[in-house]
């Protein structure tokens, strides 16, 4: 039902505001991040999504593919920003369980996610304030919803719920002179694999605090290259099933390209570590590759 | 005497006639003006020839550009051009003296929206581009003028 409604009208609105909203520099909005706020593609950035400047309202919409070793991650979503003040982000994650839901007697095994997302600035402004050390500030919070399938009684079995609330606190500094960008995201969050194993577990369903950081530098207007790199919770280790479901940071490099102010492609080598040790035990890396829409 | 002072508006508009010249790099609070510590981007830029070729690319765009002309009308561009070369070499650490009316003075009443502010910034980038300034030097001039956002956008 949310999905449903919510999606049509977030994509509606940039027709509204079509041409209006071109008041930043190029790649000032950032790239949408998998949770399908604008950010990095891991990480939330405390930037607002789109070019929408004071009084303008601006939106994006994105696609986002990461084929893994042994899964598949897809992503879609969209996202409005008002002005530079505040950003509203609904975002749709498909993870394919591939070998390892076979290998749990659950072939074809999809793990569904849906995002709510809405990030208010608190201050700052992270390109023009060149002079100071001040970072933009934005506190953000992300809504989500797992849609387990066949794996859902035994998420429930391992004490992990179906529903998390993350929230987090973003500074971005772009040191213009320097041509570099750099955000740091703390993130309060009990997770697993970002939503896509519930939240929480038996062991602990307590809160952690999760630094993440970005660094990028813009090689030209259009171009940009960095790093990411996001901290995890571990809840569900250990859990009934030892230490089966550990799990990793994750990681990426990346490179950003956005030829003008409607349409940006960002490509990253991605290293979510291990993801089901216990079934899959090497690393989960791949090529992510990602499209967005700026209205 | 109206268009004197049209022109002096503009002037700042241009978003750079930077005043607190004698700022403290280290101290540069909210509303004063840092420049260059030595002449090394003034040179990059390419001194004299190459500010004159910059600041003028960007004049000519910005008296046509859709988004912003109009904060021009009336504005002499050759007395504006004078103004901000005199401004970027100060800046960048020539040896110019500017000596123009201050930035939030003469912004005041332009009503000036950050839309505006970027659509300059815009302007220049293009102006640098054309004068084959290196991207990374483009920022280190931008990262001087971009601080003056706080005196020159008021709406």
């Amino acid at each position: 039902m949310l999905r449903t409604l919510v999606l049509p009208l977030l994509l509606a609105v940039p027709l509204a505001c079509a041409a209006q909203a071109q008041g930043k520099l190029l790649l000032t909005g950032g790239v949408s991040s998998i949770d399908g706020a604008a950010g990095g593609g891991l990480s939330p950035w405390a930037l607002t999504g789109s070019y929408a400047t004071s009084g303008q309202v601006g939106a994006t919409a994105y696609f986002t593919r990461l084929p893994l070793q042994d899964y598949s991650l897809s992503g879609y979503g969209a996202s409005v920003a008002f002005g530079e003040r505040a950003e509203l982000s609904l975002a749709r994650q498909d993870f394919s369980a591939g070998g390892t839901g076979a290998a749990l007697g659950l072939p074809g095994l999809k793990l569904k996610q849906t995002l709510l997302g809405a990030k208010v600035r608190l201050g700052g402004d992270a390109v023009l304030d060149a002079d100071t050390w001040m970072p933009q500030i934005a506190l953000g919070v992300e809504y989500k919803h797992l849609d387990a399938g066949g794996l859902a009684p035994t998420l429930a079995a391992l004490g992990a719920k179906r529903d998390g609330v993350d929230v987090y606190l973003s500074a971005t500094k772009l040191f213009l002179a320097q041509s570099t960008l750099v955000n740091v995201t703390l993130r309060a969050t009990r997770a697993n694999q970002n939503g896509l194993l519930g939240f929480g577990g038996a062991a602990s369903s307590r809160y952690s605090l999760m630094p993440e950081v970005s660094v990028a530098y813009l090689i030209n207007k259009q171009w940009a290259i960095g790093a990411e790199y996001r901290m995890k919770p571990d809840k569900l280790n250990p859990s009934v099933l030892g230490d089966a479901l550990r799990e990793d940071d994750w990681k990426d490099v990346f490179v950003a390209w956005a030829p003008n102010k409607h349409l940006s492609l960002t490509a990253a080598y991605v290293d979510l570590g291990r993801v089901v040790p216990g079934i899959q035990p090497r690393r989960q890396r791949g090529v992510y590759g990602s499209i967005q829409f700026a209205y | 005497m109206r268009s004197a002072r049209r022109t002096c508006e503009a002037g700042v508009l241009a978003l750079w006639l930077g005043m607190s010249m004698v700022a403290t790099p280290c101290a540069a609070g909210p509303s004063e003006t840092a420049s260059a510590p030595d002449d090394a981007l003034y040179r990059a830029l390419g001194g004299a020839a190459g500010i004159a070729r910059i600041v003028d690319g960007m004049v000519d765009r910005a008296y046509a550009d859709p988004r912003i002309q109009k904060k021009f009308d009336g504005v002499n561009p050759r007395a504006l051009k004078e103004s901000l070369r005199n401004q970027f070499c100060m800046l960048s650490g020539g040896a110019c003296k500017y000596e123009g009316e201050t930035m939030k003075n003469s912004h005041a009443h332009l009503a000036l929206t950050k839309a505006d502010f970027n659509a300059l910034v815009e302007d220049l980038q293009f102006a640098m581009d054309d004068a084959k300034v290196p991207f990374s030097v483009q920022n280190r001039l931008l990262a001087l003028l971009a601080p003056m956002h706080r005196d020159i956008i008021t709406k």
